[in-house]
């Protein structure tokens, strides 16, 4: 299953305006995308939910693994990687 | 006829009918017995009715308020899209729970996670899951919470409590006056109110059986007095007074932008607090002479990073362009745990007011301060009058690290070639007893101090002023504060600086020959008290008030102030 592991250099973690750009991407995705805490070996959740990705309370420095399955997974988990890696386009 | 005291938040005379607001009750009976299908259609209809609500709202408030407050209705509609809240609920429905169950139990879920978190922000957004919540059951069940049930004709509102989103709800012509029971005079409700220029009390301990709807009520908002079915004498006396007062402000609004000269010739600066570009507008409109207090906090809070240095000099420039070559007093970021931001690293604490907050963070965070020293810096032109303003400080380390870190932001525009206004000042706010006690210490660093009573009387009187319970004994009136505030504008003028005032009681007209007498040389106050001050300080007479000034210092208590300079 296509996978990736990624740290969260945004100040206010994986909460407010990321969490919301991390799930409008997530949902524009056909596949089915997962994503947990791995810094705090977190449970895995839908990554399409903002309710559960706020659960998760990534913070600041803290690594996520994020799980994609399905019609274009390998697409859905570059396009997040980016995101992230870009610290969510600022 | 009843009468309460509350605490004055707004000032001027509210007479009429009294309303009480509510939230609406969306009653609805929990069903284990439903058909799966007949509510799984009524919950798509209930979302999607409350979809286009939401996008309506969220126009709305971008048209009317910003954009900032729109945001908080598109995390809304997000939340009403998330797929597993709506996965929850139909699991729910389709154990044969009613859709209104389904979907109050669903979202109490995930608040109850929200909430488990344990910071500001995830308490915030537990609040906004129920909020969605309660629009689709409101929904299913046929309530409409867009459209308040309101009266007709205007209403002197009554209510338990009010939120600054429930202050901005209503509609300003059909508002007499508030009167609410929680809070105090330093509450976000109050401090709206008053800038909305509508009469308010707080802490006003009426017992819902005293009042009925409709009932008729008198609200002086200066001194905090209610009365409900009054006696005939005293609407007549409260229509006098409401009269009068019209009056005197047409009056004082024609003669707003002369200057504050007293009979024989003392002349004072009156310049106005102001914390966004339309208060400093409206300020010109009311006879500012400046702005003695630009708050900055706006600039940081409902956001998730900082404002970039490019943000913060646009905006610094807009209000520096209203105000054109009049002084504008900038205090830098006055912001705690209190309001927790969590790029800032604010943390809600146990005691946000006594703990790390505004000049604090200059160790630990001293980019905060140069990036604003910065864009203010850069906002200015040559002949802007910029007095840039420290807030809390309590040691005179304080003032010299902050001014190194000016002076380095000064010199790194220097070698960029880059100019800035020739004239600006330096000063700090005197709201910690410590810096009220320390002025001669301090003085070789500052050009000016102006004084927080607000906090000065909170941090003297060792008072909570957001506990309701003890807020009252906050009074700037107290004795032990005007010792302090005479001491300060004493040891100043021996320094030959100047000493402003920016706490509520610039603008407090009891206050203003006791302040004129201590010899005060810049009052600051919200815009909308501006005519009315001015005017005030022409009728007095410098000598009578050192007169006032000095007898007040030999009282004792609260009371016998406010005693003397009533009759005064």
């Amino acid at each position: 299953m296509p996978n990736i592991k990624i740290p969260v250099n945004h100040a206010v973690g994986l909460h407010a305006r990321p969490a919301g750009e991390f799930v409008k991407i997530a949902a524009a995705f056909p596949c089915e995308i997962q994503v947990r805490n791995l810094s705090e070996d977190g449970k895995f959740v839908n990554a399409k939910s903002i309710l559960s990705v706020l659960s998760l309370g990534v913070k600041q420095g803290y690594t996520i693994e994020i799980d994609a399955q399905g019609e274009g997974a390998e697409d859905a988990l570059s396009t997040l990687k980016e995101l992230v890696d870009n610290n969510f386009g600022e | 006829m009843k009468s309460v005291e509350g605490l004055s938040a707004s000032p001027g005379v509210a007479i009429g009918a009294a309303w009480f607001y509510q939230p609406v009750e969306l009653g609805y009976t929990r069903r284990i017995d439903a058909d799966h299908a007949i509510e799984l259609n009524r919950l798509q209809d209930a979302l999607s009715q409350s979809k286009s609500q939401l996008t309506t709202v969220v126009k709305k408030t971008l048209d009317e308020i910003g954009e900032d407050e729109a945001k908080i209705f598109e995390a809304h509609l997000m939340f009403l899209d998330d797929p597993e809240l709506i996965a929850t609920v139909k699991q729910k429905i389709s154990l044969s729970l009613n859709a209104e169950a389904a979907v109050e139990e669903a979202v109490d879920g995930f608040a109850k996670t929200l909430l488990a978190m344990d910071s500001e922000y995830f308490k915030a957004r537990a609040a906004d899951v129920l909020d969605v919540g309660r629009r689709i059951i409101a929904c299913l069940v046929g309530v409409d919470l867009g459209v308040m049930d309101f009266p007709v004709n205007p209403v002197v509102v009554f209510a338990d409590d009010l939120s600054p989103s429930d202050t901005m709800q209503f509609q300003k012509d059909k508002i007499l006056g508030f009167c609410i029971r929680r809070g105090g005079p330093t509450s976000h409700a109050a401090i709206l109110a008053r800038s909305l220029g509508i009469p308010s009390v707080v802490s006003a301990a009426f017992e819902n059986e005293w009042v009925a709807s409709a009932d008729q009520v008198i609200m002086y908002g200066d001194t905090g007095k209610i009365i409900i079915n009054p006696e005939k004498a005293q609407l007549l006396e409260a229509r006098a007074v409401q009269t009068k007062k019209a009056e005197t402000w047409k009056s004082d609004l024609q003669h707003a932008t002369e200057p504050a000269i007293t009979t024989d010739g003392h002349v004072v600066e009156v310049v106005a607090n102001v914390g966004s570009l339309e208060d400093a507008e409206q300020a010109v409109l009311y006879g500012a002479e400046g702005i003695g207090l630009l708050r900055t906090e706006f600039l940081y809070l409902d956001r998730d990073s900082m404002p970039t240095l490019e943000e913060q000099t646009q905006i610094y420039k807009k209000i520096l362009t209203v105000m054109g070559t009049r002084p504008v007093v900038v205090r830098t970021l006055d912001i705690g745990g209190d309001k927790p931001v969590s790029y800032l690293g604010l943390e809600a604490e146990p005691n946000p007011f006594l703990g790390w907050r505004a000049i604090r963070m200059i160790n630990e965070r001293p980019e905060l301060l140069r990036d604003q020293f910065s864009a203010l810096l850069q906002a200015t032109s040559l002949n802007t009058d910029l007095r840039i303003m420290l807030p809390l400080i309590s040691n005179v380390n304080e003032v010299i690290n902050a001014r190194e870190i000016f002076n380095e932001a000064k010199q790194a525009l220097d070698n960029q070639g880059e100019k800035y206004a020739q004239k600006i000042q330096f000063g700090i706010m005197v709201e910690v007893p410590s810096a009220a006690l320390l002025v001669d210490q301090i003085a070789p660093f500052v050009d000016f101090y102006s004084i927080g009573t607000n906090d000065l009387a909170q941090y003297t009187l060792a008072v909570d002023r957001t506990n309701e319970r003890v807020a009252s004994l906050a009074s700037p009136f107290h004795p032990a504060v005007i010792q302090l505030i005479a001491q300060t504008i004493d040891r100043a003028h021996v320094n030959g600086k100047w000493v402003g005032l920016c706490g509520e009681m610039a603008g407090n007209t009891i206050a203003t020959p006791l302040l004129i007498g201590l010899g005060l040389d810049e009052f600051s106050m919200a815009p909308v008290a501006i005519p009315t001050i001015k005017n005030n300080i022409r009728h007095l007479n410098l000598e009578e008030c050192k007169k006032i000034a000095e007898h007040i210092r030999t009282l004792a208590t609260t009371k016998e102030v406010l005693g003397f300079l009533a009759k005064k």
